[in-house]
């Protein structure tokens, strides 16, 4: 008896410990928001916060899939940069091209991150050092490409994706477009990562390449498929970003940082083996809850940059001596 | 049987046994000549025009000369932009150009340095957190606090550290000098001394180190002391370049990813260990004639961004084709 009550016991410890860390702190975040400002308690202030914090979460769900597989991918907010202009510039303002454009956005997302993944399985450049170089050379992509001052507007229909807001819909009240393309996107890479052989094989490789490449897991193929997740996902926040925001050059600056530090706060393991698609959706909402926090303080933006190193440090610093205590 | 072998082994030696720095001068020689008689430039051959060639590598070498130090032990520097543009900054805003006020500001840069260096190899060597991370964090950290609070652009160095910057000796600019000697200070250092061996031992195998007796921490901690120290002299040289420092001056310059690019390209190890400064000094050589080029022949700046991406990717792809197994 006491022997069973005692596993129970520890099983409680351990669940109470396995407790999204990343869910505790957007709670912790989103409650201090309230009491500086409590109409953040009503749905469609809570639903308008969700929007503005979906590219975030896209892009912190498609980067995890690179990290856990034991890479960075840096060249994310060069992608969004890249999406925003060339979607401007395509479209010219034109209504009819929307479908198209967004069409030819996905596929010069699917060449950035093929690149990626082939450049560093490979020719072997380590994916920080590759993925810095495409963020260079997209970026100066699209600087080339526009001349350095965006040009043409978007079109409504496009800008929608981004910033309309469905009313009345029944249970949620507002439902922005922005978060069922979130709820979709965030679906599919759970799905993607925890209920399919795909991965497994991506932790797998993340944990230990050799060891999965002698188990019969394809290495390659499963490496660059995770950069092509990543920049397809950067192509879907660039979409609503380019959507709410409107066109600007500096679109994606800083926003991979976001997304890799999303991930580490959501308790995945730096060079892979370890992570979960809901830790990194807490982690980007904790994240976006904290620069939110910063605006209603009034903190300058500048100093979001500093607060992010000591967020990255303190969540990388935390794992490293819980894997410590552990071991 | 002996001397049957000796004669083989001799004849397998080919272009593989060249060193590394000289194919890469002679390569950085290659493209610099022929753009210059390509465009017609040939001006640019000369004693001034190489001097101008070399004044153009001094910032990067010094950052890069401190890089390597953290390369070669196995760790990484991404804060040295940040650092950077700090140090040129607080420079330029602590001389409001009096000449009196030269050695101060100096000295509290190189304080800042010590402190930033002992702060990345301490959460480095000690807390144990991935190097790209730690670092890129207290890049993040002074970027940061620098943009916030100094919006506008805050006073001028004094003209006199100016002029430092201008001067030469028997026509050699005394930037490219302190370069000079401060690669040989480093290429002393590591080659010629215990703590040098010491180094690449840790950057080699720590495990081997430590068991070897050898304090691995401490070499994690000095290796990013120094990159630091590099780091602040390039923001110090900037900044009397320039006449005062911008917040953005580090990151416009590219100077974390192009300090790794040099050095690897000067056939310096990133898994650490192996390598040294005489690589990365013809790494940079090589970096500013392809930058020379680039403006004899008029490539707009965009592209030459891209240009730039390409070529660090390139360049470090010469060298990790060939690992067997897989990267991070």
């Amino acid at each position: 008896m006491t022997a069973i009550s005692d596993t129970a016991r520890a099983t409680r410890r351990l669940s109470l410990r396995n407790i999204n860390f990343a869910l505790v702190i957007f709670v912790v975040l989103y409650a201090a928001i309230v009491v500086l400002q409590p109409n953040y308690l009503d749905a469609a202030l809570f639903m308008n916060f969700l929007r503005r914090a979906a590219p975030l979460i896209i892009l912190a769900s498609g980067q995890l899939y690179v990290i856990l597989s034991g890479g960075f991918d840096l060249s994310m907010g060069a992608v969004v940069t890249l999406v925003v202009l060339a979607a401007s510039m395509l479209i010219g303002g034109d209504p009819e091209m929307t479908w198209v454009v967004i069409a030819s956005l996905y596929a010069m997302g699917l060449a950035v991150g093929l690149a990626n993944g082939f450049i560093v399985s490979f020719l072997k450049v380590p994916s920080i050092i590759a993925t810095l170089g495409t963020m260079l050379l997209v970026n100066g992509l699209a600087l080339a490409w526009s001349g350095g001052a965006p040009r043409g507007d978007l079109p409504d229909n496009f800008r929608n994706l981004g910033r309309l807001v469905l009313k009345d819909v029944p249970l949620v009240g507002s439902l922005p477009i922005a978060v069922l393309i979130l709820v979709v996107v965030t679906l599919l890479a759970w799905w993607g990562l925890h209920a399919t052989a795909y991965g497994k094989r991506l932790l797998a490789v993340g944990d230990n390449p050799r060891a999965a490449e002698l188990a019969g897991v394809p290495v390659k193929p499963t490496r660059i498929s995770a950069f092509v997740i990543s920049a397809l996902s950067a192509v879907t926040a660039g979409i609503l970003i380019g959507g709410f925001s409107g066109v600007s050059v500096n679109a994606g600056r800083g926003l991979e940082l976001q997304a890799i530090a999303a991930c580490v706060i959501g308790g995945a393991l730096l060079l892979g083996g370890r992570g979960t698609v809901v830790g990194a959706l807490f982690g980007a909402l904790s994240l976006f809850a904290l620069f939110t926090l910063l605006n209603l303080l009034g903190l300058p933006q500048a100093l979001r940059d500093s607060l992010q190193g000591v967020i990255l440090i303190a969540a990388v610093g935390a794992s490293v001596l819980r894997h410590r205590r552990s071991t | 049987m002996s001397i049957d072998i000796l004669p083989a082994g001799r004849a397998r030696r080919g272009f593989r046994d060249v060193p590394v720095p000289v194919v890469v001068i002679a390569l950085a020689a290659i493209i610099y000549v022929t753009a210059a008689v390509i465009t017609g430039q040939t001006n640019q051959i000369s004693f001034a025009g190489l001097t101008g060639l070399l004044q153009r590598t001094v910032a990067l070498g010094l950052v890069g000369l401190g890089q390597t130090f953290a390369i070669l032990v196995g760790s990484i520097d991404l804060s040295v932009a940040a650092l950077i543009s700090t140090v040129a900054v607080l420079a330029s805003y602590l001389m409001q150009g009096d000449p009196g006020m030269i050695v101060p500001a100096i000295a509290a840069c190189l304080a800042l340095a010590l402190c930033v260096g002992a702060i990345n190899g301490g959460l480095v060597a000690y807390w144990g957190i991935n190097p790209l991370i730690a670092t890129l964090s207290t890049g993040l950290i002074l970027q940061g606090v620098l943009s916030a609070g100094f919006t506008y652009l805050g006073g001028r160095v004094a003209p006199e550290y100016q002029a430092l910057a201008y001067q030469g000796l028997f026509g050699v600019p005394l930037p490219v000098l302190l370069l000079a000697v401060l690669a040989l200070v480093a290429w002393f250092v590591l080659a010629k001394t215990r703590f040098g061996a010491h180094l690449y031992a840790v950057g080699g195998n720590p495990d081997g180190a430590k068991l070897a007796g050898l304090r691995v921490e401490r070499f994690v901690l000095a290796a990013h002391i120094i990159a630091s120290l590099g780091a602040c002299v390039a923001g110090l040289y900037l900044a009397a370049r320039l006449q005062s420092g911008t917040p953005w001056i580090g990151r416009d310059g590219i100077y974390d990813l192009e300090s790794i690019a040099i050095v690897v390209i000067g056939g310096t190890a990133l898994s650490g260990g192996k390598g040294g400064v005489i690589g990365t000094i013809a790494g940079v050589l090589l970096f500013a004639s392809l930058d020379a080029s680039f403006n004899m022949f008029g490539v707009d700046a965009f592209l030459k961004q891209v240009l730039r991406g390409a070529i660090v990717i390139a360049a470090v792809a010469v060298y990790a084709v060939r690992n067997k197994g897989h990267v991070a």
